[in-house]
């Protein structure tokens, strides 16, 4: 389970403000918002990459606040992954397992479990879009976190592929019951996986609850504006 | 067997990866190329030009003088240590340049171009006056004992204070290349912030420290007009730019042609080897 309490969070003119929520253990939990709203703010603060001005955030009950990063037991894939391109796929998959000078067992089963044991011996350079998402999620997974977050993963794949990806994150995270915060700005991909969704808009949670709670009962007129794009333009103009 | 796509100017590449270009492109392409051309023949014929105005008995002077070769000696140990203590400064300095903001930072990285601006000449009287005129310079030479006025070890600090800000300004803009993700995504796979910098920053920062370093030697190898003023030319710490310098001021303008050819060669011997090693592709000077 995560819990943030009032966090506040400034750079520049930019500021979380206040964020308070709680999202429950195993819960596939997306973030929504316009660019530039906090969303991937908010993941490093959860993450430990960024200190917070005040607020506290707990995981499991526990006060992470001042936790390094490494000792969170968060699994992250960034925005376009940051897989290390000095290193293989395999290098990059077990990175964590070296660091923490653990047995490197684990690594085929991960890959096997998303499909890219073919790629373990494979340059970063050479992978497709798709490809470098599941060697990212692999690298995140590997672990064994408790806690998942997703910035924007499927934001670089096609039509295809991103269902086809999201999918295969639902049934990952059902199969490993992760808490899971997966930052995205397209409902659609917010509809295929999510249990609740909450949406950010400059640092203040705007409105927090099931997608459908967010598209029908809208509590602001941003909030309506916002959900009602693309195929929910049965939303009347405010 | 050579086709119109591989003998003509272009971007690197297999001839079937590059795009379909006008001739406004070939002509962009031919400028840029021809001056390049210009400087690497501009540099060759110098130095054909050399090789034309000495004879063999020069070069066997050269090569068999003990001088020549103690001085060649001198050269190479005292460029490659201050290069080692360059590196070893630039690493730090360019990563805390590069990553953190303090009190001071835009003063400090302007320091450290000061000496690329001096004046070589000046870093000598510099260092000259530092330890002969103040007591912080006295307490060194005099108290602790280690002397560097005329002295070998006067060459390796006046090369490594003439030429470690190559490796230094190197060495911050390869961490400004390095994207702070990686780090980021090391820190939460378990590293500690040391852990990231050496098994991410560092190896993907490699090549601009390598060619930074390839930078500092050669500008240490050739360095002469603080080692004229700090260290002089005396026996023991002559390196082959002063003993040019004393061969011609003799008239041995033949001799001292032949060690600028040697002091050449071996500059190019170590360049390519530090390219080679360091895997020539990625080494961007």
């Amino acid at each position: 389970m995560i819990r943030t309490e009032k966090i506040i969070f400034q750079v520049g003119q930019f500021e979380l403000k206040r964020l308070s929520i709680e999202i429950a253990a195993g819960e596939y939990f997306i973030l929504l918002g316009p660019p530039g709203s906090g969303k991937t703010v908010f993941l490093e603060c959860l993450c430990g990459l960024k200190r917070l001005k005040s607020g506290r955030i707990y995981i499991d009950g526990r006060d992470v606040t001042n936790l390094e990063p490494r000792l969170r037991n968060i699994g992250y894939v960034p925005q376009d992954y940051a897989l290390f391109p000095h290193l293989s796929v395999e290098q990059n998959i077990s990175f964590g397992l070296r660091v923490r000078g653990r047995s490197q067992d684990e690594v085929a089963e991960t890959a096997d479990m998303l499909g890219i044991k073919q790629l373990l011996s494979r340059s970063i350079a050479g992978l497709s879009g798709g490809e470098k998402q599941r060697v990212a999620l692999a690298r995140a997974l590997v672990l064994q976190p408790k806690i998942l977050l997703l910035d924007e993963p499927v934001c670089a794949l096609d039509e295809v592929t991103r269902q086809e990806v999201c999918s295969q994150l639902l049934a990952i995270q059902r199969k490993l019951g992760l808490t899971t915060i997966h930052v995205s700005h397209n409902l659609e991909e917010a509809f295929s996986v999510a249990d609740r969704a909450g949406l950010l808009h400059h640092g203040v949670m705007q409105q927090v609850g099931p997608m459908d709670e967010l598209v029908n009962e809208p509590n602001s007129e941003f909030v309506a504006r916002f959900m009602r794009r693309d195929k929910h333009s049965e939303i009347p103009k405010s | 067997m050579k086709t119109a796509a591989n003998t003509s100017f272009g971007p690197p590449g297999r001839a079937n990866d590059r795009p379909v270009r006008g001739w406004r492109d070939r002509v962009f392409s031919a400028a840029s190329f021809f001056f390049v051309s210009v400087f690497i023949v501009f540099v060759l014929v110098l130095i054909v030009a050399d090789v034309l105005y000495i004879d063999s008995q020069a070069v066997l002077t050269a090569l068999t003088s003990r001088f020549v070769l103690g001085a060649l000696w001198m050269s190479v140990w005292t460029s490659s240590l201050s290069t080692l203590l360059a590196l070893l400064f630039a690493v730090p300095m360019g990563y805390a340049l590069s990553r953190f903001r303090f009190p001071g930072r835009f003063l400090a990285d302007a320091v450290v171009d000061l000496p690329i601006v001096f004046p070589p000449l000046v870093v000598g009287l510099t260092l000259l006056v530092f330890f002969s005129q103040t007591a912080l310079g006295r307490w060194i030479q005099d108290d602790l004992g280690i002397e560097f006025i005329f002295q070998p070890k006067g060459i390796v600090l006046c090369q490594f204070v003439a030429a470690a800000s190559f490796a230094i300004r190197s060495a911050k803009t390869a961490f400004d290349d390095v994207d702070l993700r990686f780090e980021n995504v090391a820190l939460t796979l378990g590293c500690m912030q040391w852990g990231s910098f050496c098994r991410v920053s560092l190896p993907l920062a490699r090549n601009g420290i390598i060619a930074g370093g390839i930078l500092t030697w050669a500008r240490a190898m050739g360095l002469f007009g603080p080692l004229i003023i700090f260290v002089g030319t005396a026996g023991g710490v002559r390196v082959l730019s002063t003993t040019i310098f004393l061969e011609q001021s003799v008239g041995n303008l033949e001799v001292a042609l032949a060690i600028a050819l040697l002091l050449i060669l071996v500059a190019l011997i170590a360049v390519t080897g530090i390219r080679l090693v360091g895997g020539s592709a990625m080494v961007k000077l």
